[in-house]
């Protein structure tokens, strides 16, 4: 198609003008944290860090319990994605290769438990958790976060498992495998695109969720980080360097692993979910 | 949980392509006998966990919204039943009828500037060379990436009464009075920042959504359109469209249950303040509810929300159900 000068321009020029919208706060949140307070605090904003200082990450990593929040956020997501993992597999891999009676509903309930409205819930889940007396406890929060996650993970990877071939699964039972076999020596290793693509979604998830710690989770020891940055912009309100500097230490994991795996994922999951 | 729209949104057509399985084979007929069980067993963990930890807490929200549940009653473990009085008292007060109204409109202005501007996007993603797609979609990505939490930290250090970059713009760009404005003083303004918020965190999702769904237009209807003397919104009209349109449906019926419950955002910029004015559903439950200890009382506003987000979505979850029925 040919194009005039104007017309190339201006999609261009648009398409500056959006990065820059888009990322500038994630920049001013990195390039604060690093700015020497006189520098964050001064009239006119200085819109880069010619002299950058680490002084703000420091504080933030002191501040109290740090290390606790991490090593609770770290459990509860890994816990939590691992679980969800096994038990979708097992899941996805009967609605993907066999026909049974009453799949179609089995597949609706996912769908629907996929929209389930945890935001709102939080009562109910605080009474029964109460009358449980696991208040303050990672274990509820692993398992919620398990579920939340769960429903994804199934209707993904069920299309991940419908992109195998059923070929190559019948080529090793005809070679001697059982169906279990096959499954792990076939299946499972052409799923790791779908389970990577999977289960950083299910990391994003757990390792965001604030709600429900909010609720179940009043001492401090076991909180997670959401629950530590929103506690440290409430104590450091005015102190925005190391308030930046703690955004940038909870957003970094997650930055990261989209920047790496983004292309990875997305294309992964196109391609799941066309074979689904 | 991008996944899930594009399998409702795939173009009619390729979602069928794995047939039904294909006729029943010989050879397996002799297995026919624990494939029978088989499924039911693999599905055993994923039912059992989702029916105690979602459908326990669905059911438990129904029964304590029938309960006079408060401070007293939750410390001395008494169940008091008191029929319908929460319900009777919620919808008779002019408070909630204040917060659902202010809901709607909430979710209304959010998720239409989400699908212009992402749609928008989403097409010039299309249209630009590939290095600056390229640009364009890290800039996305690093939105998209932002933990709500840590993103609402960030803008409220952007709309930052004295230092916040925001008023020093407005102040240069020669409106004084904003130079030392406070953006969550009053309602419409804390709505604002929440609503940039938002839709700066949604439209990355939307337009790469779209973007993606572009990709899968073949070339040679463009140039069908292109023969047939269709200029740029004839053939956008009648090639592009109808390919985007499921997706459309669909990151339209999600961005409204997510812009809805769109608790985080909302409590953590200001607590649902000024004076209770930024309150949203989910944050009126919570605040009703945890804040003020009227359990019951939170359990019934939080069950009337989800009544109302059927409500909201009911008219796309029919188009789902029917489609997951058309594929068998």
């Amino acid at each position: 198609m040919k194009r005039t000068l104007f017309g190339r321009i201006w999609p261009n020029a648009t398409a500056l003008f959006l990065t820059a919208g888009f990322l500038f706060p994630v920049y001013w949140m990195f390039s604060t944290a690093l700015k020497p307070t006189g520098d964050i605090i001064s009239e006119d904003p200085v819109w880069f860090p010619l002299a950058p200082t680490l002084e703000h990450f420091r504080t933030a990593v002191s501040a109290p319990n740090f290390w606790g929040y991490v090593g609770n956020s770290v459990t509860v997501t890994v816990l939590a994605v691992g679980m969800s993992l096994v038990i979708a597999l097992l899941a996805s891999f009967a609605i993907a290769r066999m026909r049974f009676k009453g799949r179609r509903g089995i597949i609706v309930t996912f769908m629907i438990a996929q929209m389930a409205p945890w935001e709102v819930m939080v009562i109910a889940i605080y009474m029964i958790v109460r009358d449980g007396a696991m208040l303050n406890s990672l274990v509820p929060l692993t398992l919620f976060y398990m579920v939340m996650v769960l429903p994804f993970t199934i209707l993904t990877l069920r299309g991940y498992i419908a992109a195998v071939p059923k070929e190559l699964e019948e080529s090793a039972m005809v070679d001697g495998c059982s169906r279990p076999q096959a499954f792990v020596k076939v299946i499972l290793p052409l799923l790791a695109p779908g389970l990577m693509a999977t289960s950083l979604f299910g990391f994003i998830t757990a390792w965001n969720e604030f709600p429900l710690v909010l609720v179940l989770n009043k001492q401090t020891e076991a909180q997670t980080l959401p629950l530590w940055l929103s506690g440290f912009q409430t104590n450091f309100g005015d102190d925005w360097g190391a308030t930046m500097a703690a955004a940038s230490l909870f957003a970094l994991p997650i930055l990261l692993l989209f920047l790496f795996l983004q292309r990875k994922a997305v294309g992964g999951l196109t391609a799941g979910a066309v074979k689904g | 949980m991008s996944v899930q729209s594009r399998r409702t949104a795939d173009p009619p057509g390729t979602a069928r392509k794995r047939g039904n399985g294909g006729p029943p084979r010989t050879s397996q007929r002799p297995r026919r006998r624990t494939a029978g069980r088989a499924p039911y067993l693999l599905l055993l963990p994923a039912l059992a966990v989702t029916v105690v930890l979602l459908g326990y807490p669905m059911v438990t929200n129904g029964v304590l919204s029938f309960q006079n549940l408060n401070m007293g009653q939750l410390i001395q473990h008494v169940t008091e039943w008191n029929g319908g009085d929460n319900y009777r008292q919620i919808l008779g007060s002019a408070e909630f009828w204040r917060v659902t109204v202010r809901s709607l409109l909430f979710t209304a202005a959010n998720v239409l500037l989400i699908m212009v501007v992402g749609t928008l996007t989403g097409l010039l993603l299309a249209r630009l060379g590939p290095r600056m797609r390229l640009t364009l979609l890290f800039g996305l990505v690093l939105a998209w990436a932002m933990p709500p939490i840590a993103a609402t930290t960030v803008y409220q250090w952007l709309f930052a009464q004295r230092f916040g970059v925001v008023n020093w713009v407005l102040d240069r760009l020669g409106w004084h009075s904003m130079a030392d404005f406070n953006w969550t003083g009053s309602q419409f303004s804390t709505f604002f920042v929440v609503i940039v918020l938002i839709v700066w965190q949604s439209v990355p999702f939307v337009a790469i959504n779209l973007y993606a769904a572009t990709t899968t237009i073949p070339k040679e209807l463009y140039e069908a359109a292109a023969l047939d003397g269709a200029g740029v919104w004839k053939s956008f009209s009648s090639v592009t469209l109808p390919f985007i349109r499921p997706f459309l449906y669909a990151t339209t019926f999600l961005e409204v249950i997510w812009v809805f419950k769109a608790f985080t955002q909302v409590f953590a910029i200001n607590e649902g303040g000024p004076e209770r004015l930024t309150e949203i559903l989910p944050v009126y439950a919570f605040i009703e509810g945890m804040g003020n200890q009227h359990y019951g009382m939170g359990a019934a506003i939080s069950l009337l929300t989800i009544v109302i987000l059927l409500a909201l979505t009911s008219y796309y979850l029919r188009i789902v159900l029917r489609q997951e029925e058309d594929e068998r």
